[in-house]
């Protein structure tokens, strides 16, 4: 396997490969961005401990806000708070915010486009045995149609670190997509990340992979069994799906010819449709989109889960021989 | 915090007497800027164009040469939909010139059907959604308080609104942090677009339901300049938690046909005969219309 200079682990498939949740990373990167600047403040729905935000309620007591159950105000009060200069990162998990209080966000983060930062937890299916009630899988579809919101995916949690101290860093609303579930940290302190640009892990050209959230890994483990039947893959970390790299995309399609997404998210609306807008006027090719198909998740394990909804690796690489046939 | 040391100046007879005269004014602007638009809502903005006349003519500090002044006050509006009152008030405090009132809903224009804060500098806010502009007020007064600001955040709104689950989370949120800088005006008027409220879905007793929820509650005449001005006084004077002021209005004031009327809740004068109408009875509140034709 190929890699290109991203910088990622020197061993990609050890066993013994470190993991963690991405919301872990998020609560490292919104203390690291407390530090940095002193207007950043946190309002947290109920879920400090599980959202991660704790570690900035211990280190900045005066600037975290709980707000009790009540997501749509935490973004109304929170856009006060930018509109009188305040950076204010909301947390809750990605079914509440912005699954309930989507026309706050609507209205007074983006039509005002204030500094209003969203952070997401317990994205996607892994979340687990808590049920489709808790799994958002359509909070890249609601954010993304929104003008001036910017969304991001990280793959793991360095990655997903950088993404919030660069949220806290840019001028208007940022949704950052966080999961629940360890997964595994294969991206390091020194891979590159900018908000705008996507990463491309390996070299191939026989087709492209383009993933964003854990299943960057997965993708990973696809192009390395792929390997084995004489396809090279080129991987791209689609971590952000808005602004997109169309760049990237393009010259991914031109020189692959074919196209994988995968997310763990509805394929609706999600960061494969964007991948299909953008390339459906650009440079068509043959596509297949891995993701939720229009329907809920269920209890489980994040495992089975992740295996019933096709999220995993082998499920990649039948996509991919399935996306072959269709190359030109 | 203790609140700020400089109260609103108490209000004399001939300064109330004139700022009654700038209300009349302004309402027959509303009126005919909303013939011109041709759409646009008529009760509301009569209804409350006497508290935006005593927030912008003698309560607020503001400068109308400089929009974004740091120290300002801060006057959010939560029900967008009577923006109307506002612009017409703002038009006549300095903010713009009054002819521009005639672009109003218009194509191109700063004054959008709903307030936007991205077009016209002095709006605090975007609003129109109902229940966010006083959700936003209090997350500014929290953020003032956390800065040490003296200034002011107000926000009006509707008695609708209190329909909203919105407005009750962030009425929690202010008791609970003790925003005494902070003021709701409520325009209590009763109706609402699908008629009373009471009937759409009761509200009463407002009073008793925002001293549960841990405020200073004040209820004034809405059309009472000094009462207007005094409560304000009361609301920045207090200590210990956010205070609202449930203003009771007449909407649709000085116009008889439109009075407490539902059905004017979101129309405006449907020709010049009816414009003349009103402006006709807008003598009843005394001052001078200066012509009751465009």
């Amino acid at each position: 396997m190929s890699l290109a200079s991203a910088k990622l682990v020197r061993d990609l498939f050890a066993k013994t490969i470190k993991s963690e949740p991405t919301r872990n990373g998020f609560g490292r990167g919104l203390v690291e961005a407390g530090k940095q600047n002193g207007s950043v403040v946190a309002l947290c729905a109920d879920l400090s401990e599980s959202t991660r935000v704790l570690d900035f309620k211990n280190a900045f007591p005066n600037r975290f806000i709980q707000m009790g159950v009540s997501e749509q105000s935490l973004a109304a009060i929170a856009s006060g708070m930018a509109l009188a200069g305040k950076i204010p990162f909301i947390a809750s998990y990605a079914c509440f915010s912005p699954g309930r209080n989507w026309e706050q966000i609507r209205t007074t983060g983006c039509l005002q486009n204030v500094n209003l930062k969203i952070a997401g937890s317990h994205a996607g299916v892994s979340v687990g045995p808590d049920g489709a009630t808790h799994q958002m899988t359509e909070d890249i579809a609601l954010m993304r149609v929104l003008p001036n919101m910017t969304v991001l995916a990280p793959c793991d949690s360095i990655e997903a670190e950088k993404a919030t101290i660069a949220a806290a860093s840019i001028d208007g609303p940022v949704y950052i997509r966080l999961g629940r579930e360890a997964t595994p940290i294969f991206t390091t302190t020194n891979s590159p990340f900018e908000i705008g640009k996507a990463q491309v892990l390996t070299k191939g050209t026989d087709v492209a992979i383009i993933a964003c959230g854990p299943q960057v890994y997965e993708a990973l483990k696809a192009t390395h069994d792929l390997e084995k039947s004489g396809i090279n893959a080129r991987v791209i970390n689609c971590v952000s799906i808005k602004p997109l790299d169309t760049e990237t995309i393009v010259k991914a399609a031109k020189e692959c010819g074919a196209i994988v997404t995968v997310e763990e998210a509805q394929i609706a609306g999600g960061m494969g449709s964007a991948v299909c807008e953008l390339l459906s006027e650009h440079l068509p090719v043959p596509i297949l989109r891995i993701g939720m198909r229009d329907e809920f998740g269920q209890s489980g394990t994040p495992a089975e889960l992740l295996e019933h909804y096709h999220l995993t690796a082998p499920w990649i690489v039948k996509a991919v021989k399935q996306v072959l046939k269709k190359k030109a | 915090m203790p609140p700020r040391n400089h109260s609103i100046r108490a209000i004399t007879d001939p300064e109330v007497r004139n700022l009654e005269l700038i209300a009349n004014s302004i309402r027959e602007d509303i009126l005919k800027m909303l013939l011109t638009a041709g759409s646009g809502h008529s009760a509301g903005p009569l209804g409350m164009t006497d508290i935006f006349t005593a927030l912008y003519f003698h309560v607020l500090h503001h400068n109308p040469k400089r929009p974004t002044w740091i120290e300002r006050d801060r006057l959010f509006l939560s029900n967008g939909h009577i923006v109307p009152v506002r612009y017409a008030t703002m038009a006549h405090a300095g903010y713009f010139p009054m002819n521009e009132l005639e672009t109003l809903r218009k194509f191109g224009s700063r004054l959008q059907g709903h307030p936007e804060m991205r077009f016209l500098p002095g709006l605090e806010n975007t609003s129109g959604p109902l229940g966010d502009g006083s959700s936003q007020a209090v997350g500014t007064a929290y953020a003032a308080k956390m800065d040490g600001s003296s200034w002011h955040t107000y926000c009006v709104m509707s008695d609708g609104e209190l329909e909203c689950g919105i407005t009750w989370e962030a009425a929690l949120f202010a008791a609970k942090n003790q925003l005494n800088n902070l003021t709701w005006i409520i325009d209590r008027n009763n109706i609402q677009i699908d008629g009373y409220t009471e009937d759409i879905m009761p509200l009463e007793p407002v009073h008793d339901k925002f001293v549960a929820f841990g405020w200073n509650v004040l209820e004034i005449d809405g059309h009472n300049i000094r009462d207007i001005i005094n409560a304000c006084d009361r609301g920045e004077s207090t200590w210990e938690a956010p205070t609202v002021i449930i203003a009771h209005t007449i909407p649709g004031k000085g116009v008889s046909f439109m009075e407490c009327e539902p059905s004017w809740h979101g129309k405006p004068p449907k020709d010049r005969k009816e414009l003349g109408s009103a402006l006709k009875e807008l003598r009843t509140l005394g001052g001078k219309i200066h012509n009751e034709s465009l």
